[in-house]
């Protein structure tokens, strides 16, 4: 490990102007599972940690029907999915912080920390951006509110700008007769990084779609939000045709590599497969059928 | 050129608290093992990825090789050697001995800690929530199937 100094914020000014102070040398530590890693193996310049998870602000997950969910940025993953609320109204969320490495992880890890590593695969990411979050920043020149959809800029980069961290993530209360599903692809059974992933929010008024957001991951530079596929469904009826319309469009979307988890036509043809998958089991989840 | 700094942590380990000096460099793994002489915990990846130097803190699995030392202050941190009670075994620790759940016994620990958090949690998972819940936990000698059975027969004993 580099020699690295630690210190515990305990409000969010106290962090900004420690972070402030440390300059771009100083990095957030919330669950550590990418940052310490990331100064163990040198692969930044990291001299201070800044400790942000006894600030009230940046955990805890509270729901409140009408408006919506609020999580801290620094909650673990484990204290996510087993949240109740959470598994009431926010299926696809439960579904990505429930693989996102094993438990032992999912212990400290959070959204936040998955939304700021910004990786191309993160598998928060799409489902956050399937369900409409927004990312709630602190920073040197105050505070501001970021789309999750807008948070990405490339593979490890972000809007975030130096001394800026997330405080809080928050997401609408879905509509009656909605439903959320996220899903990824690995070869293996579990503690693997996506091949491709796909996260869908959809609502229903009888069979026609009221309202859809989908998002794919690992297919791109960052996780996409496809507004073609959801626009392939909005306002239309519910048939196998607009289905594979929207699996279409996502199709279309996605523009992976082709490196040693996946070819890029292996993930092209997932991202068609996962899409109309979620699709289907966010509807079956609007429709009270699971 | 930065330096690490001294610091002292204040912990309450196994029940038991206890203060040492560390330097902020360290990780919660490194202060047990070489500040606290509590070499239960293994060093396997360093990374996150094995599972052998598992610990629970404040109620919460975790990896220590992924925690810092200086977070601890104020932590309650239950290690292998909090496991036993004097000579009597864990009940995961019996039955991981009579179903032979261990070989070279370098990730047994980390086993250890993960099952006995996984049945705090629920305390009668299924054999697939027990391989989901242990994903994170690496053996290779057993080929895991030896360690399923011995945490449903802990489970079972513990239940009854």
């Amino acid at each position: 490990m580099q020699a690295v100094k630690y210190a515990r914020a305990t409000s969010v000014d106290e962090a900004v102007q420690m972070l402030r102070d440390g300059g771009d040398v100083a990095r957030v530590l919330a669950g550590g599972t990418d940052v310490i890693v990331l100064a163990r193996e040198r692969r930044r310049d990291i001299d201070l940690f800044v400790d942000v998870k006894h600030i009230p602000d940046l955990i805890g997950v509270s729901f409140t029907a009408g408006q919506g969910l609020s999580i801290g940025a620094a909650t673990p993953l484990y204290d996510v999915y087993n949240h109740a609320d959470v598994k009431a109204h926010y299926a696809a969320l439960v579904e990505a912080s429930h693989v996102i490495g094993g438990t032992a992880i999912q212990g400290r890890a959070s959204l936040g920390g998955n939304l700021a590593n910004s990786s191309p695969a993160a598998d928060g990411i799409p489902a956050m951006i399937a369900l409409g979050g927004v990312a709630h920043l602190a920073g040197p020149n105050g505070k501001r509110d970021v789309s999750i959809a807008e948070f990405c800029t490339a593979p490890g980069r972000n809007v975030l700008e130096t001394g800026e961290f997330i405080v809080s993530l928050s997401f609408p209360d879905p509509a009656a007769n909605s439903g959320s599903a996220w899903e990824r692809f690995i070869p293996r059974n579990e503690m693997d990084i996506a091949v491709a992933n796909a996260g869908v929010y959809i609502a229903l008024d009888g069979d026609t779609v009221t309202d859809a957001r989908i998002s794919i991951g690992a297919v791109a530079p960052t996780p996409l939000n496809v507004t073609a596929a959801a626009d392939a469904l909005i306002g239309k009826p519910l048939t196998d045709d607009t289905i594979e319309a929207a699996a279409a469009a996502a199709r279309d979307a996605a523009r992976p590599i082709s490196d040693m988890r996946g070819s890029e036509q292996q993930r092209k043809h997932l991202t068609g497969v996962l899409v109309t998958r979620m699709i289907r089991k966010a509807v079956a989840r609007a429709r009270g059928e699971e | 050129m930065t330096t690490d700094e001294r610091i002292v942590v204040t912990s309450t380990i196994n029940g038991e608290e206890r203060q040492w000096l560390s330097s902020s460099r360290d990780s919660l793994l490194e202060a047990l093992r070489e500040r606290l002489g509590l070499t239960g915990a293994k060093e396997g990846c360093n990374n996150g990825n094995c599972g052998a130097c598992s610990v629970i803190m404040n109620g919460r699995l975790v990896n220590s090789c992924l925690v810092m030392a200086a977070e601890c202050e104020g932590a309650e941190i239950t290690t292998i050697e909090g496991m036993a009670q004097g000579e009597e075994l864990h009940p995961l620790q019996t039955a991981f001995l009579e179903e032979a759940a261990l070989q070279c016994g370098i990730c047994t620990p980390g086993f250890l800690i993960s099952s006995k958090a996984l049945l705090e949690w629920k305390p009668d998972p299924s054999e697939e929530e027990i391989r989901f819940w242990l994903a994170g936990n690496l053996c290779r000698c057993t080929g895991y199937d030896k360690i399923i059975r011995a945490v449903e027969k802990a489970a079972e004993e513990m239940r009854s």
